[in-house]
């Protein structure tokens, strides 16, 4: 297992990863409760875990196909209801680059 | 029928009644209604904060076999044209276009929507403390936490705001609450019941489930939940029909004990003196109906919680990645680019432990991590489920305490995010071997367990192999009627 303590520069790594802003202030706080619940967390290294198949679907489900047929969809409209902005009949966004 | 009466019966009972035409429909409805704006509401109001939203008026129709009885359900569940926020800043303002398919069913069965209940922001929680709607309060001592997330469904039915309640457990958070307000929660075996319309939290976990007065009004909301729904491809058919209980006896039925949940280690949950002799107690109850209690092994049990706060934060983190301000909800204002937009609107929506969540579940995932948790974690899934395999090869059931203490203060573990995590030592375990498990209300603390806080529920959990849900639901029954457990003490 890795290290558990995760640093401020870490915290801001993954703050970028998950697109999440944190303010100076947060970030102190943000790596220590991290790495406390990662240290209960790296028990799990303790395991012999060889030959175990990682599970994927813990209940087997088969057949989950459906029919490939044409039926409405969401309106436009419906769809831009609850937008915060729209234009054009679309969600309108802040450009990608000031 | 006098106020006292309706507010004695359950959902089964009131069926009965409508059903008799000693009641109307439209007459419960306006009764629950009433109460659930008086009582359920903000807590500057002198409410328990266990309502995010109440209907307004009667419903239009209550056909079907549930006849009218009114049903809450938690906030997370999208209802159409009305608030659903899963407890959630980010949402702020959010009206779903549609049902989801569970809701859908039990209103289409003639169960019509009275109220959404409060909850842990996206079911993050065990205490019901993180809610963008503020805390909810256990019924039973209103400076208590009703457990979470599904905490203001559990209030609710234990106050006798509803007459019974939807929840979502993912890692306990039907049956945790439902132990900790001395109500009945089940949570089914995963995929028997559609997860269409519930906004995520962990989608290989998350499950709904009912949360009631009692065991049968548990079976009967159950039978009108299960099924494949096109909309939701890891639902299935529930093999079988979900019958309602009658077991009087439990002879010849084998309970497991597993002797890795009993003692504490230094990663596990101390058990409460008070939990541990109620739970004493209800197994003594169970061989005294005939049942035979043994211990089992479950080796990994006790890695269970550490698996599962990598696994749910890793899917957390990935579906909450679509709340970017962009299709409904919050949008934080002046931004400068796109980027920007994305990163502000997700500091300003989300609440401290979503997004500690969220930065766990991306570390697990991360470049260099992956193999080392996700990976992990996923192999240890596997072991807990082969170690419940081979548990069911010599018991029938396997029971534990629900939680492994009674509610606690408000804010007395919020500084403390493992302390919390720690409530669902019991439940996490069947939620990662995806089969079904009950909570049902075993007893009482007692000044003579020497702990604060006598007079809190303590519950009892009952866990089968998948699909085993009618043995569950019979067993469950058989021992709530010999506890005789009253689960209308807290009514408001």
């Amino acid at each position: 297992m890795p290290a558990t303590v995760i640093t401020r520069d870490e915290v801001l790594h993954v703050a970028r990863l998950a697109r999440l802003a944190l303010g100076d202030d947060e970030l102190e706080p943000m790596a220590g409760e991290l790495s406390a619940v990662l240290e209960h967390i790296a028990k799990i290294g303790e395991l012999d875990l060889q030959d175990v198949a990682p599970t994927s679907h813990v209940i087997e489900v088969t057949g989950a196909l459906r029919a490939d047929e044409p039926r409405p969809c969401l309106p436009q409209e419906v769809a831009l209801a609850r937008a915060p902005a729209v234009s054009d009949g679309g969600f309108l966004v802040p450009s990608p680059q000031a | 029928m006098n106020v006292t009466d309706m507010l004695e019966l359950s959902g089964a009972q009131s069926i009965a009644a409508i059903e008799a035409g000693a009641l109307g429909a439209e007459e419960l409805f306006a009764f629950y209604r009433e109460r659930a704006v008086e009582h359920g509401g903000e807590l500057e109001r002198g409410g328990l904060n266990c309502f995010t939203w109440v209907a307004d008026g009667v419903p239009a129709s209550s056909k079907g076999p549930l006849v009218g009885v009114p049903l809450a359900v938690k906030d997370l569940f999208c209802t159409e044209s009305v608030p659903s926020q899963s407890g959630s800043k980010i949402l702020e303002g959010y009206l779903p276009p549609y049902t989801a398919s569970v809701v859908g069913r039990l209103q289409d069965a003639g169960a019509p929507l009275l109220a959404k209940t409060n909850q842990d922001e996206f079911a993050m929680g065990s205490s019901t403390e993180n809610s963008a709607y503020g805390p909810t309060q256990n019924p039973w001592e209103r400076t208590r936490v009703p457990g979470g997330s599904s905490g203001g469904s559990a209030a609710a039915v234990a106050a006798g705001l509803a007459p019974w309640a939807l929840g979502t457990d993912t890692g306990g958070s039907i049956r945790q609450p439902a132990a900790l307000c001395g109500i009945v929660g089940l949570k089914p075996t995963y995929g028997s019941v559609s997860r269409y319309g519930m906004i995520a939290f962990a989608s290989s976990l998350d499950q709904a489930g009912p949360l009631t007065r009692d065991v049968t009004d548990a079976a009967l909301l159950l039978t009108h939940m299960v099924g494949r729904d096109p909309c939701d491809s890891t639902s299935l058919q529930f093999p079988g029909q979900i019958e309602l209980p009658n077991a009087e006896r439990l002879d010849g039925m084998r309970l497991g004990v597993p002797k890795e949940l009993q003692r504490s280690s230094d990663s596990g949950a101390a058990i409460e003196p008070s939990v541990r002799r109620c739970f004493e107690e209800a197994l003594e109850c169970a061989e005294g109906l005939g049942a035979r209690v043994e211990e089992v092994s479950l080796p990994h049990a006790p890695h269970a919680l550490s698996a599962y706060y990598i696994l749910a934060p890793a899917e957390a983190s990935s579906n909450l990645a679509r709340f970017d301000g962009v299709r409904y909800g919050l949008r934080a204002d002046g931004a400068e680019d796109l980027l920007d937009m994305y990163t502000r609107t997700r500091h300003d929506g989300f609440g401290a432990e979503v997004k500690r969540r969220i930065m766990l579940g991306t570390y697990a995932l991360s470049s260099g991590y992956y193999e080392a948790y996700y990976g992990r974690a996923q192999r240890v899934r596997t072991k807990i489920a082969q170690d419940f395999a081979e548990a069911f090869e010599s018991v029938d059931l396997i029971v534990t305490p629900t939680a492994p203490g009674v509610a606690f203060e408000l804010g007395e573990k919020t500084s403390d995010p493992w302390a919390m995590y720690l409530s669902d030592y019991f439940t996490v375990p069947m939620s990662l071997a995806g089969i079904p498990a009950i909570s049902i209300p075993c007893g009482l603390s007692a000044e003579s367990d020497a702990v604060a806080g006598p007079g809190l529920p303590v519950g009892l959990q009952l866990a089968g192999p998948a699909f085993s849900e009618n043995r569950l639901l019979d067993a469950a029954y058989a021992l709530e009627q010999a506890i005789g457990f009253d689960t209308t003490a807290a009514h408001v």
